[in-house]
């Protein structure tokens, strides 16, 4: 919970990881992708403020009292859904796998939700394991990486008919949401791999799943607001969006989150730290004092107030996760709603 | 070559002279590198600070070290970069030969291998780490360079309505008469790469297939536009800051 000038925020943080990517850690023969991954993600945290930047031996290997403080003592965050993001390749363990962020889970039941991935490609395998994973955890969310590289294939898309299959099971399990990577081109890429229209065409064909689209398709910003302004079960995932613009360029930052309010609307827009990444801290006490700045250039976006960045910072997520919200920081009236789709289609021509 | 590369302090050379002068060539190189540009950022590699190093050796060959922003950035655009860079470097004035490398890049071996024998994107990523690629890239370049229309309309018509033209004026309007700019230059060049026609007297307002924007489509066309063009800046400024983090510049 984050107070300020007498307004309490409920905070989810609805993107975080908990990762291993010491040496210790490292594939051999793959140790120069190992390092290489973990240089560019630090590279990352050098565009928040400097106060906050990690050395990289700490930032390879964070522990678990290191996330409880950052994230609850300091990060005001009341809950934090952790995702996977698996790269078995480069390190032993996995990077940060459903079983290493399932350690936070236990301990601090109350503290975490906990998200598991799919990879349609491993087939009948990937499955059982799946399954394995739901039995175990019961998550309601999971995380998917349609950019990432598996033996021959250079990524899938959403809507593969293999795909279709774990998205079908996934639903049949209880899975609500679905964290999709779409964001800055690293590797792998070819040229779909940020291509959107994939989660159009799932979101369309599978109403009872959510799909939080992670860092809002970046570089590709604009073919994700047009596809989300469509279809309501669309969200824009802000991890990347506030830790990578908001300190360092806060004039682009003002004009992605324009765009953003303005196609995809404050109901469907969700808090994600990146952590470890970024810490929270000053995510969620920036987006708090956020205005934009002076200057013409952002006369005609929609403005956000506090009660819609009571929603960004938690409620759309605590919704999402059947997080219960103390009353104190529920909105009066009720929880946001999602809009009627044909009213935002309206709403945007009339603006437009 | 053995034209002392600080020439230019003891004397001033020739118009001659200078063009066979190491320090001409190497400035001729830089000025090459400026028309590569990063098909995302639709921005010039020189400008984004993705060369590393220039040199030219007694024997007139160039070389060049591009660099970006990790280890992982995307290895097609990287491949088109140092792909277009090979091609503009051979081509300019006093080079022998263009020896462009890509470093510190999780594909460098396999792109400069590719580059160096001249062979496309699928066959010099076959059998490497980085594997076969679904496609050549020219449709990669294309759906870029699309988008670069699109972000440029906005930066040469958002200035015109927010000095108070209205939709009718700018659907209306042809290229001849916006006021003159860089913005404006470049939209033409974007125009004609897509063989999409760009003289005075074509409209001003056309979408990527060049077909003309009518007066009812038009406020809608805009406000897509400035969409392309947002992310486009917020990407480049998040591409700015790494390489900045990773290189110290």
């Amino acid at each position: 919970m984050y107070e300020k000038d007498g307004e309490k925020y409920f905070v989810v943080d609805s993107h975080m990881h908990y990762w291993d990517a010491s040496p210790e850690n490292w594939v051999p023969g793959a140790e120069q992708y190992a390092k290489g991954w973990i240089e560019c993600f630090h590279a990352y945290q050098s565009l928040g403020p400097a106060e906050t930047h990690w050395s990289i031996e700490h930032f390879q290997k964070y522990s678990e009292e290191d996330t409880m403080k950052d994230l609850f003592e300091d990060g005001h965050v009341d809950v934090a859904i952790a995702q996977p993001t698996y790269l078995k390749e480069w390190y032993s363990e996995g990077f940060n796998t459903t079983e290493r962020n399932g350690q936070l889970l236990r301990k601090y039941p109350e503290k975490f939700r906990l998200n598991t991935r799919f990879d349609p490609r491993d087939g009948d395998a990937g499955m059982r394991e799946f399954e394995a994973n739901v039995e175990e955890w019961k998550p309601i969310g999971a995380k998917l990486y349609t950019a990432e590289w598996n033996g021959d294939s250079r990524g899938y898309k959403l809507s593969d008919p293999e795909c279709y299959k774990f998205l079908e099971r996934a639903q049949e399990l209880g899975i609500k949401n679905i964290h999709i990577h779409k964001g800055p081109t690293i590797w792998p890429l070819d040229k779909d791999a940020f291509d959107v229209s994939d989660v159009d065409k799932a979101a369309t064909d599978f109403q009872g799943l959510n799909f939080i689209v992670e860092h809002v398709g970046l570089p590709r910003i604009e073919d994700f607001c047009f596809m989300a302004t469509q279809e309501p079960n669309v969200y824009a995932g802000l991890s990347v969006v506030l830790g990578g613009l908001m300190h360092a360029r806060p004039r682009f930052f003002a004009k992605v989150m324009g765009e953003l309010l303005f196609w995809v609307g404050e109901d469907k827009m969700t808090f994600g730290s990146d952590y470890a990444i970024w810490e929270p801290k000053w995510q969620v006490e920036g987006l708090v004092d956020w205005d934009y700045p002076e200057g013409h250039d952002f006369d005609d976006y929609p403005r956000l107030g506090v009660e819609g960045k009571k929603k960004i910072l938690g409620l759309n997520a605590a919704r999402l996760y059947d997080i219960p919200v103390p009353a104190e920081m529920q909105l009066p009236g009720d929880s946001p709603a999602a809009q009627d789709d044909a009213e935002l289609v309206e709403r945007e021509v009339a603006q437009a | 070559m053995t034209v002392l590369s600080d020439a230019r302090a003891v004397a001033p050379l020739s118009n001659d002279a200078e063009a066979a002068s190491s320090t001409g060539v190497t400035a001729r190189v830089w000025e090459a590198l400026r028309s590569v540009r990063d098909p995302e950022l639709d921005t010039d590699v020189v400008s984004l600070d993705f060369v590393g190093a220039v040199s030219v050796d007694d024997s007139a060959v160039a070389h060049v070290a591009l660099r970006l922003p990790t280890y992982f950035c995307a290895p097609n655009f990287a491949f088109l970069m140092v792909a277009d860079a090979h091609d503009v470097v051979s081509e300019a004035a006093g080079v022998a030969r263009a020896d462009v490398v890509l470093v510190d890049h999780f594909a460098s071996d396999a792109i400069n291998a590719g580059v160096a024998a001249r062979a496309g994107f699928v066959s010099s990523m076959a059998g490497t780490e980085v594997g076969e690629a679904v496609a050549e890239l020219d449709e990669l370049r294309r759906t870029f360079t699309e988008r670069a229309l699109m972000a440029g309309t906005d930066l040469v018509v958002r200035p015109l309505m927010r000095a108070g033209s209205t939709p009718e004026q700018v659907a209306a309007m042809t290229l001849g008469d916006a006021p003159a700019s860089a913005d404006l230059d470049r939209l033409r060049r974007r125009r004609a790469e897509l063989g999409i026609p760009s003289t005075d007297a074509d409209p001003l307002v056309v979408d990527p297939s060049g077909r003309t924007v009518g007066v009812e489509a038009l406020p809608l066309h805009l406000r897509k536009a400035r969409s392309y063009q947002v992310g486009v800046d917020a990407n480049t400024s998040i591409c700015r800051g790494q390489l900045a983090a990773r290189y110290g510049v």
